[in-house]
């Protein structure tokens, strides 16, 4: 178990769970879904929830607006806990948590403005209010214009958009989004993710998101929350999750984009092996990259450089390097205080035989 | 002889409309909500209830397994009860409508559980309480496999209500059997046929073009 709050330095948190634990029962066996999970959200933040499918985060967000009942614990949002309303009261509660669908989950035979009004409509607004609201949030997601339209005329990216639209008419303090992206096109998962940076900035709304996509914590997520096996196993600032992760959970994740290397790596010391291969990570506090060749002074070898990744989160700079030095011995007897005091991680991926 | 004819088919179509088109509407106030209690009480439905789900099944598996000819017999004790007479196009409207209340609620049920269950997950993320689940979800999103269920329905009553006619409910089906069967009058009965086909085929493509009207799942 580890405690997202304890690293979190500012902002009264404005989910607060303690001691949730949710179990199911599948064919007669117990399954524990959800571990005693602890977590603290931060208002007006973006946290995303990672795992590999059947970890439990699509449980863990559904049980954010009761949709999942849980077994032990608790969901306080504003003092008031999820997990004890009655029925109606957990009605009227939802009305103030948005959620959005990977899926996009639209009524097929209702318009755009009826699909957007529903949530209104349900919660018995007056015609006025109704639309002007609608209007309202068509606009902001850029859909006035296809108002009349059904669902089955518009596009992935512009389905997703009426969900957003829908989910915000409410005017809620937290959105929750279940893979919101997983079914769209790399242009429009940009424009979405976009999109809903857009809407926590102006709106102040805090957004609880799950993927199993490094790539979407990266573009929008202030904070991380990796979770395994209904446990969670990692949390923190985006940046300080993805320059030293801990877990080999976290690191499998992290590893979207794999590496072809030149030659086949022996995970031990061969007689025949030459060089060792290390993968290091190193973060710089600003957007300028550190010194490549400070930053290799410390291996006191000739370094070959075979792959390098730079990317920019949360306004700190986060490398990553693959490279070969000839001393064998490095990896064993390498101190931490010879290290550049930029490099986060250190890993001696294997050995190979020079052919150059 | 082409009068007496005419008049004959219009006297026996007018008997066969009513028949047919007092049962189903009958039929569809009362087989529709069956269909949801049907729905809802399943295992993932927003009322679950195994009770009522299973017994309900029951009832409706035993009506469904009863052949028309033998129920219609069977009801004879009912129907004079309910509306006073055993003959005639009023006493055939009892058996016909309660042979087409099960038949219709399953096929409408069909068309309910076909919704996407992330439709009403999503509705009740919004707030959606059951009842509007049921009213703004369920009903619009299946409504266009619930007309084309009831348009199956009403073909199926046609020819039903042409079995009612053979024991003296009127309508068509009986004019086809006196004269077609008893007297062996061939142009009759071919005329009464013609007239069935142009019936059905009617209510045939209305329904089809209602239910295309409807569907907004591919524009």
């Amino acid at each position: 178990m580890v405690s997202f709050g304890s690293q979190v330095d500012f902002s009264v948190p404005h989910l607060k769970i303690r001691g949730l634990n949710k179990f199911y029962d599948v064919q007669g066996q117990r399954l524990h879904a959800l571990k005693d999970i602890h977590l603290d959200i931060p208002k007006g933040q973006i946290v995303g929830i990672i795992g590999k499918s059947g970890a439990g985060k699509s449980s863990l967000l559904r049980t954010l607006n009761g949709l999942e009942s849980i077994d032990t614990g608790s969901i306080l949002i504003h003092q008031q806990n999820i997990a004890e309303l009655k029925h109606a009261e957990l009605i009227k509660t939802r009305q103030k948590i948005g959620m959005i669908f990977q899926h996009f989950n639209l009524m097929s035979a209702k318009t755009v403005w009826e699909n957007v009004a529903l949530p209104l409509h349900i919660a018995g607004y007056d015609k006025a209010e109704i639309e002007q609201r609608v209007s309202e949030v068509l606009t902001l997601v850029g859909l006035e214009a296809k108002r009349h339209d059904y669902p089955a005329q518009l596009s992935g990216g512009q389905k997703q958009r009426v969900g957003i639209a829908r989910a915000l008419v409410s005017q809620p303090e937290i959105l929750l989004c279940d893979e919101a992206t997983s079914a769209l096109d790399p242009e429009s998962t940009a424009n979405i993710l976009s999109l809903l940076k857009q809407i926590n900035r102006d709106l102040g709304l805090t957004i609880v998101l799950i993927t199993h996509e490094m790539q979407v914590i990266q573009e929008i997520c202030d904070q991380v929350i990796v979770i395994d096996q209904g446990e969670i196993v990692e949390s923190g600032q985006v940046w300080s999750v993805f320059s030293n992760p801990q877990q080999q959970i976290t690191q499998e994740l992290l590893n979207f984009e794999q590496v072809n290397l030149p030659f086949e790596l022996s995970p031990t010391i061969l007689p025949e092996s030459t060089h060792q291969i290390l993968k290091l990570k190193y973060v710089s506090e600003s957007k300028s990259v550190p010194d490549l060749y400070e930053l290799l002074d410390g291996f006191n070898s000739p370094v070959q450089v075979y792959h390098s990744q730079i990317d920019s989160i949360q306004q700190r700079t986060i490398g990553s390097l693959i490279i070969g030095i000839r001393n064998l011995e490095f990896g064993l007897n390498h101190s931490q205080s010879e290290k550049h005091p930029a490099i986060t991680q250190l890993e001696v991926i294997g050995y190979v035989q020079s052919t150059h | 002889m082409y009068n007496q004819l005419i008049d004959l088919l219009l006297t026996g179509t007018t008997d066969t409309l009513i028949m047919v088109g007092v049962s189903a509407i009958l039929a569809f106030l009362i087989g529709l909500p069956i269909a949801l209690i049907l729905v809802s009480t399943a295992d993932f439905g927003i009322y679950p209830s195994k009770k009522i789900n299973q017994s309900l099944g029951w009832v409706i598996n035993i009506t469904r397994s009863v052949p028309f000819l033998i129920l219609m017999v069977a009801l004879i004790p009912f129907t004079r009860w309910i509306v006073g007479t055993s003959y005639g196009v009023l006493a055939a409207i009892v058996p016909l409508t309660i042979a087409a209340i099960p038949f219709f609620a399953r096929i409408a049920e069909v068309s309910l559980r076909e919704v996407d269950q992330g439709l009403i997950e999503a509705a009740q993320a919004m707030g959606c309480n059951r009842k509007q689940i049921l009213w703004h979800v369920l009903l619009p999103e299946a409504l266009p496999g619930i007309i084309a269920g009831f348009t199956v329905t009403i073909v199926t009553m046609i020819s039903s209500s042409a079995i009612a006619g053979a024991i003296g409910a009127g309508g068509l089906g009986d004019i086809a059997y006196r004269y077609g069967y008893q007297r062996f009058d061939m142009q009759v009965m071919l005329a009464v046929i013609l007239v069935l086909i142009v019936l059905v085929m009617l209510v045939q493509m209305t329904g089809d073009n209602i239910a295309k009207q409807l569907d907004k799942r591919k524009v």
